[in-house]
C-alpha cells in the first residue's frame, strides 16, 4: 500500500492545483444529462459517473426534509443551474473599486490585508506574489511528509483506488436528500490523505486553495488519516465570501483509521442576507466522520453566516476506545435561522464523546441545537457528556434545544446539561461603568460565553473568530 | 468636583429622591448614611447612569460638565467609579481582559496610548497585592465563583487600577468580616488624594472607624436631612435613625 501511495503522491504534484476548463454555464434544471455533463466536463472515469448517476436516481425518489426548525420558500431545483464555469477574467471586477462597498467595509473591520481582499472578492489579479510563494513552500513541506492535499477532482484521476474505496463510505449516497444531491452533482472540494504514522507538519487550510473559483456550491471533501497519523484541517475563512449561488449542499467525510486523529475546524461566514433576511445563502451540509480503534475525531465550528443553516457534524465511534468531540458556536442575527448540532453514534466499547454547543441568538433570529447521542448494543462502558448553552440578546429571538438520547446498553452513561441565559442588564452596566461602550460590552460578554469552544481553535483562528463575532453582532444592541 | 442641585429621581414610577442637594469638593470624603429605603443606593446608581433610574428634576455637575447628559461609559472614562453593592458575574471573561479594556478606554479618552500588556500586568499585580487578592484572580472570570468578600475586594482592586477622581462605594462594607473591612478601608485610605473624592454609602458606622470622613450626611425620605462630621455617625450608632425621622416629620 505505502509504496503505491508514494508513487501516487509524486504523480499528484506534477498536476498542480489549478485546472482551466474552457466552458460555459449550463441552463437551469437537473436531469441525468446534467449529471453526465458535469462528469464529462471533469473528464471523470466511468466508475465515477456511474456513482453519480446512482446517487441521482436515489435522490429522485427522496423527499426534501421538513423536520428542521427552519422556514424558507420551497427550492425549485429545476430553476438552478448545476454547473457554472469559473468566471473569466473579463467578467470579474477589475479592482476593489468595483466591489460592493459593504463587503470592503467588513473586510477592513476584520483587518484583512488588501491583496487578500482582492482574492476574496474575486478581483481579476494576475498573480498574487506573496500567496504564490507561500503556497509553493507549503506544498514542498507536505510533499516531504508524504501528505496528499489536492482538489478531489484531481484525486479521482490521481488516486482512484483511495477515492473509490472511501467516497460514500461514511455518508452513503442515500443518506439524506441533500447528501444525495451532492453525490450527483458535486463540483469540487478537498482530498487529503495522511500516510501511516505521519503527523501532518502543518495545519491544512482551504485558504491555500482560495484561487479556485466556484467550488463552494456543492463542495465535497474527503479526508483519510491512515493508522496512527494526525492532521488538523481548517475550513473556511472569517471573511465573508462572495458567492452568487444561493443553495449550498456540501458533504464532508472523515476517516480516522486505528490510532489516527483528525481535528476539523470550520469558521463559516457566508452571506446571511440583508437586515430583512433577503438574499442570504441556504446551507445544507452533511459532515460525518468514522473512528476506528483508538481513533479520535474532533469537530470545532464557528457559524456566523448563511440565512439558513442545516448542519450536524457527526461521529461514528466504531472502534473500541475511540473518541468523538463536537465544539460549536452558532451565532444568528437579524432573520437568520440555524438548526445545527451533532450525532454521536457509539458502537465500540469504551467509546467517549463530548459535545459543547454554544448558541447565540440576536435580532429576530432562530437558533436551534439538535443532537443525537446513540449508545449501540455493543457500546459497553461508553460515555457521553453534552453541554448545551444558549444566550439570548434582545427579546425577539429564539433559542431551541432538541436533544435525542437512545441507549441500548445498560453500562453506557449519558450526561446532558443545558442552560439558557440572557445578556443581563447588570452585566452590561458593569462593563459600561468600567468605561466600555455597549457594543464592546456585548462582544466581550459573548466572547466569554464562547470561550470553551474558542480555546479548541488554532490560535490564529481563535482571534479571528472573536473579531468575527464582534462584527456579526453589530447593531444588535442599541 | 460634584455638585447636585435639587435632584428628583424615580425608579419604576416610584419617586425615590426628592430635592437632594450635595456638594463634594476635591479631596473630600462624604459618608452617606440612612435607613433602609432612604434612596442611598439610588443615588449611586443615578450618578453612574444605570438604565431604569430616571431623573425628573434638578441637575448634577461633574468637573463642571453636565453629568446627566453623559452615557454611563463616558462618565466612567471621565473618572467616575462605582464599587457595586452586588458585583455581577461575567462567565468566561477574565478579570484581566475586562480591566485591560477599562484602563485602555480611560486612557484613549484622555488621549493617551493603550497600555502595553507588560505594564498593565505590573499595575494589576500591585493592585491585587494591595487588597490581598491572589494574582490568580486576574485570570478568573469576572466575579465568577468569588466569595462575597472576594467580590468586594475585587471592586476595590479595580478602583485602584482605574484611578478615578470620584469613587462611589455602594455599601461595600455590607457582609464583610473585620479583616476584609480593614482591607477595603486600607485601599481607600491609600488612595486618598487632593484631587480625588469619595462618596461612601453605608448602613453602619464601623467602616467609618477605619475611613475618617470629612462629612457625614443622613439621607431619609429621598433627601439629606442632616449633615455633620464624624461625630454624627457615632450619634446615629447610639440613637438609630428614628429620632431624625421624627425631627423631619
Amino acid at each position: 500500500m505505502s509504496e503505491q501511495v508514494e508513487k501516487l503522491i509524486r504523480k499528484a504534484y506534477s498536476a498542480g492545483f489549478h485546472s482551466d476548463i474552457e466552458s460555459n454555464t449550463l441552463p437551469p434544471g437537473l436531469n441525468e444529462d446534467v449529471v453526465r455533463f458535469i462528469s464529462a466536463k471533469k473528464g471523470e472515469p466511468e466508475w465515477m459517473l456511474e456513482w453519480r448517476l446512482k446517487a441521482f436516481r436515489v435522490w429522485q425518489t427522496m423527499e426534501e426534509p421538513t423536520w428542521a426548525h427552519v422556514h424558507y420558500p420551497k427550492i425549485d431545483f429545476q430553476a438552478i443551474s448545476f454547473y457554472s464555469a469559473p468566471k473569466s477574467f473579463e467578467d470579474r471586477p477589475k479592482s476593489l473599486d468595483e466591489v460592493d462597498p459593504d463587503l470592503i467595509e467588513t473586510y477592513n473591520k476584520l483587518g484583512i490585508p488588501l491583496h487578500e481582499q482582492e482574492m476574496l472578492a474575486g478581483v481579476a489579479v494576475d498573480a498574487v506574489f506573496d500567496s504564490v510563494s507561500v503556497v509553493t513552500t507549503f506544498r514542498e513541506k507536505l510533499f516531504e511528509a508524504g501528505v496528499i492535499f489536492c482538489p478531489i477532482s484531481e484525486a479521482v484521476h490521481a488516486y482512484p483506488e483511495l477515492v473509490k474505496k472511501y467516497i460514500g463510505s461514511v455518508v452513503p449516497q442515500r443518506d439524506n436528500y441533500y447528501a444525495a444531491l451532492n453525490c450527483a452533482v458535486f463540483s469540487d472540494g478537498s482530498f487529503v490523505y495522511i500516510p501511516k504514522g505521519v503527523r501532518c507538519p502543518m495545519e491544512l487550510s482551504t485558504y491555500f486553495r482560495i484561487n479556485e473559483q466556484n467550488t463552494g456550491q456543492f463542495e465535497r471533501t474527503l479526508i483519510i488519516a491512515d493508522e496512527g497519523s494526525h492532521v488538523s484541517y481548517l475550513e473556511g475563512c472569517t471573511a465573508p465570501q462572495r458567492d452568487e449561488n444561493q443553495l449550498h449542499a456540501a458533504v464532508v467525510e472523515l476517516i480516522a483509521l486505528d490510532d489516527a486523529e483528525i481535528k476539523y475546524s470550520t469558521v463559516q461566514n457566508w452571506y446571511p442576507g440583508n437586515e430583512e433576511g433577503k438574499g442570504g445563502i441556504y446551507n445544507f451540509v452533511t459532515k460525518r466522520g468514522i473512528c476506528h480503534k483508538n481513533a479520535k475525531i474532533s469537530w470545532t465550528q464557528v457559524e456566523t453566516g448563511s440565512a439558513v443553516t442545516w448542519k450536524y457534524p457527526s461521529c461514528i465511534l466504531k472502534g473500541d476506545n475511540s473518541i468523538g468531540e463536537f465544539y460549536s458556536v452558532a451565532l444568528t442575527n437579524n432573520y437568520q435561522q440555524a438548526d445545527t448540532g451533532t450525532k454521536m453514534i457509539h458502537l465500540g466499547k469504551n467509546t467517549r464523546s463530548t459535545i459543547i454547543s454554544k448558541g447565540i441568538s440576536a435580532g429576530k433570529s432562530q437558533n436551534a441545537y439538535r443532537g443525537l447521542v446513540k449508545m449501540g448494543p455493543t457500546a459497553e462502558g461508553a460515555r457521553n457528556y453534552t453541554q448545551c448553552d444558549s444566550l439570548l440578546i434582545g427579546d425577539q429571538c429564539g433559542a431551541h434545544t432538541f436533544p435525542y438520547i437512545e441507549s441500548a446498553h445498560p453500562s453506557a452513561v449519558v450526561e446532558h446539561e443545558a442552560t439558557t441565559s440572557k445578556v443581563s442588564d447588570d452585566q452590561m452596566f458593569l462593563c459600561q461603568q468600567r468605561g466600555l461602550d455597549a457594543e464592546k460590552a456585548v462582544s466581550m460578554i459573548v466572547n466569554g460565553f464562547c470561550r470553551e469552544v474558542f480555546k479548541q481553535l488554532p490560535m490564529e483562528f481563535a482571534v479571528e473568530a472573536g473579531k468575527l463575532l464582534e462584527v456579526s453582532l453589530e447593531g444588535s444592541v442599541g | 468636583m460634584l455638585q447636585i442641585n435639587g435632584l428628583y429621581a424615580k425608579v419604576e414610577e416610584q419617586e425615590i429622591l426628592r430635592n437632594l442637594n450635595l456638594n463634594v469638593k476635591p479631596g473630600e470624603i462624604h459618608a452617606i448614611m440612612g435607613p433602609n429605603g432612604a434612596g442611598k443606593s439610588t443615588l449611586g446608581n443615578i450618578l453612574a447612569g444605570r438604565p431604569g433610574y430616571e431623573t425628573t428634576a434638578g441637575s448634577i455637575s461633574f468637573h463642571g460638565q453636565d453629568l446627566l447628559e453623559m452615557d454611563p461609559e463616558i462618565r466612567a472614562r471621565e473618572g467616575l467609579f462605582l464599587a457595586f453593592q452586588y458585583p455581577v458575574e461575567i462567565p468566561g471573561v477574565s478579570n484581566m481582559e475586562l480591566l485591560k479594556a477599562s484602563v485602555d478606554a480611560r486612557r484613549l479618552h484622555k488621549g493617551l496610548p493603550e497600555l502595553s500588556a507588560i505594564d498593565f500586568m505590573k499595575m494589576a499585580r500591585e493592585a491585587c497585592k494591595a487588597v490581598k487578592l491572589d494574582q490568580s484572580f486576574l485570570k478568573r472570570g469576572v466575579n465568577e465563583g468569588f466569595s462575597g468578600g472576594e467580590k468586594k475586594r475585587n471592586e476595590i482592586m479595580q478602583m485602584m487600577l482605574l484611578e478615578p477622581s470620584l469613587c462611589i462605594l455602594d455599601e461595600t462594607d455590607s457582609g464583610l468580616d473585620i479583616d476584609a473591612l480593614q482591607v477595603v478601608a486600607g485601599g481607600v485610605n491609600a488612595m486618598r488624594a487632593e484631587d480625588r473624592s469619595f462618596i461612601i454609602v453605608t448602613h453602619y458606622q464601623r467602616l467609618l472607624d477605619f475611613i475618617i470622613p470629612d462629612y457625614v450626611h443622613v439621607l431619609a425620605a429621598g433627601r439629606i436631612v442632616k449633615s455633620g462630621d464624624k461625630s454624627l455617625a457615632l450619634e446615629l450608632e447610639a440613637k438609630g435613625y428614628s429620632w431624625l425621622e421624627d425631627e423631619v416629620a
